[in-house]
């Protein structure tokens, strides 16, 4: 055989040696709210287990659709709770692995620093031209903003200076480029180091609506799965928490 | 189709019909300078009017909505005239219309007017024909073909616009909520009943319009 071919099949014969048996890839389809935190979280996931996450980010209900018809995600970091209940009804998550990995803060956002009063109170004067939300359909952000509105009395009132995005994060972007003069995103996209990055804000008291419980939950392509079940455990220890707390969210 | 829906298709008429005419007064001019330019500008220029026919829509979309918002140029420019921001709003939508279907109005006019050459121009020139005369006695008529095209490019090119529409409209009904993005959204809610039917009906509409235009289509080899 020439020299050339000799080497070529030994070279490949390094590719079928098995990896180390604990360095293994997690997909995690992940909330578009969620995608700093799971950044800042990944590099401490990977020094202490040594499995590496691989996150595709977007919205809720396109993962379940995604899932529904077969795609490769093994751990689902839903925005809402409702999601997660009803891939485990219908067979698609694995039992007994869901829980809560945070609770969601709403928040009423402008860039402009002198917009927002702490108070909320410019919702009600209605000096403004455009409010972003994210699609209540699909996000369970838009439906809390649509949800304080409607405790507010405010819904009718703005109902025609609503700009919709389809996930919170377009509905940040509508506000960041200023297309949107505020805007109701999540408080963990605006808080950096437990401040205020920029603009002004009002933290929407929790009591004018439903809690936004985030579930996790294992899929049925992560069943059985080390670095899935690694990462479920490392969202509970007490590092994530700490981490998903200084975010801005609750537990 | 619910009423939700009928806002959203009698909207995306209105849109491809206004961007449609806006483009040919537009791009006619813009095609007949390609056409007949030996100027050094010529390459850059069609590079740039078929620049949106590379870039994804998305990206296109996100561009213009930080150029059209109020910390961008036109943004600027539209608020110091006291006309609010272009985003969110159907002018909005017409203004990134008219962006993403130039390349589709301004080629096939172009072409059209290349492929009539100099001969019929020159010889109406002999026969005391002024250039606005040439231009609209000569040149025009025989780049119908071109202009048919260019129209149905243009409007269905429109219709068919989701990336930019997504980025910049904000998804208002009865401003800028489009079949298309209506579609999209029936699909993320899992609502597929409605989903199939409006993409259906607006598949057969678009089959129809297609037919028609072509059917009527003047350019069959008759004899010129």
């Amino acid at each position: 055989m020439k020299w050339s071919s000799r080497a070529a099949l030994s070279l490949s014969a390094f590719l079928f040696l098995p990896s180390a048996a604990h360095a293994d890839e997690v997909q995690v389809a992940v909330a578009a709210n969620f995608t700093a935190l799971i950044q800042a979280i990944a590099p401490e996931f990977e020094k202490t287990t040594g499995h590496k996450i691989v996150a595709i980010f977007g919205s809720t209900g396109k993962f379940y659709a995604q899932i529904k018809n077969g795609a490769p995600f093994e751990v689902l970091l839903a925005a809402d709770e409702a999601t997660p209940v009803k891939l485990e009804k219908e067979g698609a998550a694995v039992a007994g692995t869901r829980f809560t990995y945070a609770v969601g803060k709403l928040v009423l956002w402008s860039a402009n620093p002198t917009i927002v009063d702490v108070a909320g109170e410019v919702l009600k004067t209605g000096r403004f031209r455009h409010l972003s939300i994210a699609n209540p359909k699909l996000a369970p952000y838009g439906a809390a903003a649509v949800e304080t509105l409607k405790a507010l009395g405010l819904l009718d009132a703005v109902q025609s200076r609503l700009a919709q995005a389809e996930t919170i994060v377009q509905a940040h972007q509508f506000v960041a480029t200023g297309n949107a003069e505020l805007g109701f995103v999540a408080l963990s996209q605006v808080l950096k180091e437990g401040k205020l990055a920029a603009g002004s804000a009002w933290v929407v008291p929790l009591g004018l609506y439903t809690p936004i419980r985030q579930d996790a939950v294992i899929l049925e392509k992560g069943r059985g799965k080390a670095a899935a079940e690694a990462l479920m455990k490392y969202l509970k220890s007490d590092k994530a928490m700490a981490v998903i707390k200084s975010y801005g969210y609750g537990l | 189709m619910t009423s939700d829906d009928l806002v959203a298709l009698r909207l995306t008429l209105a849109l491809a019909c206004t961007t449609t005419i806006l483009l040919l007064l537009i791009g006619t001019p813009i095609a007949w300078w390609l056409a007949r330019t030996r100027s050094r500008l010529k390459g850059p220029i069609a590079a740039v009017v078929a620049l949106p026919l590379v870039l994804p829509p998305t990206v296109l979309g996100f561009y213009l909505l930080v150029i059209l918002g109020p910390n961008g140029p036109i943004g600027e420019l539209t608020l110091a005239l006291g006309l609010g921001v272009l985003p969110f709003s159907f002018p909005g939508l017409v203004v990134a219309s008219v962006f993403y279907s130039m390349p589709f109005v301004v080629q096939p006019i172009q072409n059209a007017f290349e492929a009539i050459g100099d001969r019929p121009l020159e010889a109406a020139a002999t026969l005391r024909a002024g250039a606005i005369d040439r231009f609209f006695t000569v040149a025009v008529p025989l780049a119908r073909p071109g202009f048919m095209s260019a129209s149905i490019l243009g409007f269905a090119h429109t219709v068919g616009e989701f990336g930019v529409v997504l980025m910049i409209g904000g998804n208002i009904p009865g401003k800028t909520r489009v079949i298309s993005v209506q579609i999209y959204d029936h699909v993320e809610a899992l609502e597929y009943a409605q989903a199939h039917w409006l993409a259906g009906g607006l598949l057969a509409f678009s089959f129809l319009v297609l037919l028609v235009l072509y059917t009527l289509n003047p350019s069959r080899r008759k004899g010129l």
